[in-house]
Formats: C-alpha cells, structure tokens, sequence
C-alpha cells in the first residue's frame, strides 16, 4: 500500500448537454491518505455525485489530476479503468447492488472474477469475509432471501474481497433502519480500526459524523475540509493518519470541536 | 477459464429462470436444426435407394428398349402394327466400335405350369451373358450356355418366385414347365437366387420384379413363338408384332458411355429427351398429332417413338440433379426457419438486454471489461441456440423411426391413399448422414453468435453510470 489512497490536483468536469456546458467539478482538490475515514458531503447539484463516480473510477475528469496509489487514473483507457475498480476499489452501494441470481459467495466472488484471480484461495477468502461480516451460515443464500442490512453485509464483504486502496460508500446506510444502520457504521468503524480507508458520500450529519474528516462540497468545489470529534478524540493509529492529521492541523482549518 | 464456465452457468440459470419464454424461443433453432437433419437424412435415403437402382442397371451398360407408341399413333392403323427394335438395328448396334457386346432379349407374359399350380409370369428369352449383365445370381443347378441356345434347346431357367409357387413339393431341377399359350414344355436346369425388384425409372424402364421370370434361350423363343405374340387374358386377345423387346449394350468403359449413347440414339433415330421435348413445342401448330407435326419440320427427322434408349450413367446424373434441387428446397426451408428462430433469440436478447440494465451496471462498476459484457451475453445467446440445437438433433436422429412409424401407420389406416402416393415415398429409407450432426451443432452455434451480437454489443455499449442509476 502506498501513502496516498487517492490524491485529486484540480479536479474539473464538464458535462456538455445540447449547447450547454455543465460545470459539475470546478477545480477539487484533496488527498485522502491510506487508513483514513472521509465523508464526502454536500447539498444537490454540489457535484457529489460526480465526484463519486470519478473516485469510483466510473468516469474519467475533464482536466486535472487524480492518482489512484501511484497510478494516473486520469489518463486511463476504459478496459484499465474497468481493471482499477476490479482490483483496488471497493464499491458500497445505497442499493446493495448485488446480482440475484447469484448466491452470497458468488457475489463477493464477483471482482475477482473480473480480475481474472478466481482460485480455490480466493473462494477460502471469500468465505471468511462472509464470516467477517456474520453471514457465513447463508454463503449459499440468494440476495432475495436476505434483509437489507444482510444485503449490505454481503455487499461490504464483497468490497474488500480484492484488498482495495479504498471503500467508496455511497449512502450505504440510505435504505436502512437506524439499528442496522448503526450496525454497517459499526462495521465501518471496525474496518477502518484495521487500516482499511474509507470515503464514504452521505447527506446525514450523523453518519457523517462517524468518519475522521468530512470534506464538504459546494458549487464545484470543495468548500471545507475538517477533521471531526473522532480525529481529535482517538488516538491516531497509524503514522500516516497522524501525518494527515498534521497536515490538516497545519493548514489552519482544523476547527476544534 | 474459470470466468467462461461461470458465465455457462449463468446462462443456463437466466435460461431457467423463464423456462417457458426459453422454450418458445429455442422453438425456431430446434426446427430448423431438426430440419436440417431430417432433410439430409431423407435426400441420403433417396439418393442412395436411386443409386442403388440404376447401379444395378450396369453404370457401363447402355438399354434399348421397345416401347409400345402412343395410343394416338396406333389409332391411324388397323390391326397390329410392328414396332421397337429390328434384328437389323441389333446387328448395327453391335457395330459400334465402343461397345463391346449387345444382348438382345425377348419377354412374353405367360402362364406357366406344373402339376396343377399356375403362375402368370415372364418368359423372357435371353442369352447367357444377360444374367451376368442383370446380376441374377445362381441358387442350384446350372444357367443357359451358349450352346444352348445355338441348338435352341427348350431348357429353362427359373426365377426363386416362380420356384416356390409352381414347384412347392417337389425339387425344380429336372421337372419340365408347361406354357398353355404356346402349348410346350420346358426343362428346368437352374433356379436362380432371390433379387431384389427394381423400381420404374424414368417412365420407359417399368418396375421389374425378377423373381417370377423364366428364361429361356432367344433363339428357341423365337423358334417357338415368332415376331407375333399372340396374348390372351381372359376374353380379350392381343397381338404384337415385335422382334426384340430390349437390347442391353455393354459398353468398354464407364467414360465412352455418353459418346456411345449419342451414337446409338443417332443410329436409331431417337432424340435425346429434353431435344424432342423441344421440337414438340416448336412444331405445335393447329390441332394435329405430334408425330405429323414434328414430320413437317423439314430440318428434323421425325423421332422415333417405338424406342427407348435408357442410359444409367445419364439416369445417375439426373437422380444427382433431383437430389440437389431437393435439399436446396429443403434448405431453405430449414435456412427461414433457423433465420425466424435467430430473429427470435436476437428479440429476446434485447429484452433480456434491456431488464437486465441494472445487473450490467454493477457488474461494469466491480471491475467487468466492455468485452467481459460482451462475453456473457454471448455465452447466453450461444447457450441457448445451442440447447435449442441438441434438442433438434436428438429428434432429427428419431427421423428414421418417424418414418418407418409413419409409412405402417399409413399402411394401416390409409392403405388406398398410401398406394397411391410415388413409388419414392413408399420406399425412402432415411439415412442418417454423421457429418449433419456436427454441422447441426455448429449450425446452432453460429446461429447463436450471429444473432447474439447485436444485443451483447448493446449491453456492453451502455454507460455504468446511466446502468447503475437505471430501475
């Protein structure tokens, strides 16, 4: 793993519709360093979405960069681009977005199946993400037979079967009740406690709340860039947390809680 | 490896899923390749008993034969008129440097008898090449020599039917068959073994069923009966004046039949078929008869009617030309109905495409290549023209028995209409041909890839964003 999970430089993408030019990015810039937890918010036409989809390696920017660990994904073909998210980029959906035809162990089998790395080991570790994230009784379930909050357990599973550089939420927790909401942040927190970065897109203050940083958009760009009570309070656990944490602090915008 | 099994997979699951929109897709593949079978099987069965028939005519053997005329032709004329082949013509023939024996035979419907049982039958006087030339194979005893007939001997040869009907007790061999028309015995010195009948061909050579015949030396019928044959079935009498019925000529090599044939048509006046076709309806004018017609076209002399030449080689080629036209028809049939079922499956794709917008988003968004889509949607489509194959061959392999089953229900049932349906029909014996089987599947396949590109291609043409966000 290198430093930095993701670095974005000026960051801009236009969107041509008919005559008109869309301006969704303006200009983003941020670095999200490995082990961090970052919520990314903002209000409707802020350009979340855009972002998200650009951090999801989704859509290529009009200009600026974004490096992915050391790659420029920027300048990417489709076919690597579709190999990035196969191999370093958990997706979390609102939805779930699993296939039903397939089973709980064939979905969290399914980026390795695309990176072309399904073995016997994969499916041994597949089985133990089921475990890790409590369903290994259901591996042979079907998405249809599980709750929701199950559903996002096996989605979750199936974002870190491949070792991402990152997990990139967005709006995990939307379609959940509370209690298990709280359970897939809880589940979060833990991942993130063993090293795993999280960017996790939201428009609840409270689930934001649960992350390290929020970084807040508005018009393009990004409007603020704080750490929350969780940075200050917890005890940093890795030395580039900490280093993040400095830089943050020393770009004056830490806001003491 | 590991991803093209998975994508198998499925594909046989989604197949599954909608088990009857998969059935009545698969319809249009199933028919086509069970058609496709089914036709090769049964033009191979056609071909093959046609083969069969004018090889055992002799592919190097020229047949002349005499036909009676006309009716029309008969009608200008009181009382019997003589007509076919001349012994003159017979001695012509035998001058033609390519062939290399001309056989001339004579047949006279006869009843024959012995000790009270009576069999209505052939007599056919021969020499003793003509069965070698027929393949009429020897059971006991001995065939006619050729002294036998220089010394017009009244010693017989006798077919396996007409040895078990007239001789049921007794051993053939040595007894004398008694002829009521012509009032005369003939020693039998041979029976032969049983040959399969032949079937008509062509409208001059009739269906001949060997097996009730009796030979006898030509030159002895002659001497017996003469160029007049004096005919009597039940009250009514006829009278033929003919000296040869057939002359088989046995030509030195397979390759100078065509010339021979040109040669020996020429010599006898007779026009290729499709020639005196044409200058029957060049020379139609007004109300009269053919022959008169055709005799006032100067250029042309008339053709002769009297006499068939048959000529195997040629009868091959036609049966060949008659067997492609059959399986083009068929193919085509099959080739819309493999093009209705692809349109089928290509229209299902689409939908299958277009439902399942959303899983091709998620699958793009955890890391699947445009090819990868590609791939999955044409595992799919393959998978299920392929079933809709396999089914097809199974039951073109059954095309036999459905046959078979089919003529004895007919027999059973609709014995008047089944006799009258073509002598084809009621023999055909299907041949499965091996190589339809691979090329059934292959077919299925292409079928697959032809009509699951488009769809694939659309899949993978989406954008994951507008997949992703679609409902």
């Amino acid at each position: 793993m290198t430093e930095y999970a993701a670095r974005l430089k000026d960051i801009r993408k236009d969107y041509v519709l008919k005559s008109e030019t869309v301006r969704a990015l303006r200009g983003a810039s941020f670095d999200v360093p490995t082990g961090d937890y970052v919520a990314i918010m903002g209000p409707s036409g802020s350009g979340k979405s855009t972002l998200l989809n650009l951090l999801g390696c989704l859509d290529k920017p009009t200009s600026g960069e974004f490096f992915l660990g050391d790659d420029d994904v920027a300048r990417m073909t489709d076919d690597q681009l579709a190999y990035i998210r196969a191999s370093r980029i958990g997706f979390v959906f609102q939805s779930y977005n699993l296939i039903q035809q397939y089973t709980v162990l064939e979905n969290i089998e399914v980026p390795l199946l695309y990176q072309g790395k399904l073995s016997s080991e994969g499916r041994r570790r597949c089985r133990e993400l089921a475990e890790l994230v409590g369903l290994g009784e259901r591996l042979g379930h079907r998405p249809s037979q599980l709750s929701g909050g199950q559903q996002q357990r096996v989605a979750i599973a199936r974002s870190l079967v491949n070792n991402p550089y990152f997990i990139l939420a967005d709006e995990a927790t939307g379609n959940l009740d509370s209690v298990t909401s709280e359970e897939i942040l809880t589940l979060f927190q833990q991942l993130n406690n063993e090293g795993r970065t999280i960017i996790m897109v939201t428009h609840e203050d409270d689930v934001a709340a649960h992350a390290k940083r929020i970084i807040r958009l508005r018009d393009g760009v990004v409007q603020s860039d704080q750490p929350t009570v969780n940075r200050i309070l917890c005890r940093p656990r890795s030395p580039i947390a900490a280093s993040g944490e400095l830089r943050a602090a020393s770009s004056g915008e830490v806001h003491a809680a | 490896m590991s991803f093209f099994l998975r994508t198998f997979q499925l594909g046989l699951k989604s197949l599954l899923l909608h088990p009857m929109r998969s059935l009545l897709t698969v319809l249009g593949i199933f028919i086509g390749v069970a058609s496709v079978i089914w036709l090769l099987a049964i033009g191979e069965g056609i071909s093959q008993e046609a083969q069969r028939q004018i090889e055992g005519l002799g592919a190097d053997n020229i047949i002349v034969r005499s036909v009676s005329p006309p009716a029309e032709v008969m009608a200008a004329f009181s009382g019997p008129v003589p007509y076919g082949i001349k012994r003159s013509e017979l001695a012509t023939l035998e001058q033609i440097p390519t062939v290399k024996s001309a056989l001339p035979i004579r047949e006279v419907r006869r009843t024959f008898t012995f000790d009270g049982n009576d069999l209505d039958g052939r007599l056919v006087g021969c020499t003793p090449e003509y069965f070698t030339v027929t393949r009429l194979e020897l059971e006991r005893g001995r065939l006619l020599t050729e002294a036998d007939n220089n010394n017009a001997q009244n010693y017989c040869v006798i077919g396996s039917g007409a040895a078990e009907e007239l001789f049921p007790l007794t051993d053939p061999l040595g007894q004398r068959v008694y002829l009521l028309d012509s009032k005369d015995y003939y020693q039998v010195v041979g029976v032969l073994k049983y040959r399969n009948p032949t079937a008509a061909i062509g409208g001059s050579l009739e269906a001949q069923d060997f097996k009730n015949d009796v030979y006898i030396p030509i030159r002895t019928l002659r001497q017996r009966t003469g160029d007049f044959i004096y005919t009597r079935r039940g009250s009514t009498r006829t009278v033929e004046i003919i000296e040869l019925n057939q002359v088989t000529l046995r030509v030195q090599d397979v390759d100078s039949v065509k010339v021979t044939a040109d040669v020996v048509r020429m010599s006898l006046g007779v026009r290729e078929p499709e020639k005196a076709h044409v200058v029957d309806s060049d020379g139609s004018e007004g109300g009269e008869t053919k022959v008169t017609n055709v005799a006032a076209n100067a250029s042309l002399p008339p053709p002769r009617l009297d006499v068939a030449v048959i000529v195997p080689e040629e009868l091959l080629e036609q049966a060949r030309v008659t067997r492609m036209m059959f399986m083009v028809f068929m193919g085509l049939i099959a080739a819309i109905s493999l093009l209705v079922g692809g349109i089928g499956i290509m229209n299902i794709m689409l939908a299958t495409v277009t439902e399942r917008t959303r899983e091709i988003g998620i699958r793009r968004a955890l890391g699947a290549t445009r090819s990868h889509i590609i791939m999955q949607f044409l595992v799919e489509t393959v998978s299920l023209s392929v079933v809709g194959g396999l089914t097809g061959i199974l039951v073109g392999l059954l095309c036999p028995a459905v046959i078979v089953g089919l003529r004895y229900l007919m027999n059973t049932f609709a014995p008047e209409l089944m006799a009258n349906l073509p002598d084809v029909v009621q023999r055909i014996q299907p041949q499965i041909v091996l190589l339809s089987l691979p090329l059934a599947f292959f077919i299925s396949v292409m079928v697959g890839v032809v009509f699951g590109i488009y769809p694939a291609f659309r899949a993978a043409k989406m954008d994951p964003i507008e997949a992703l966000r679609h409902e």
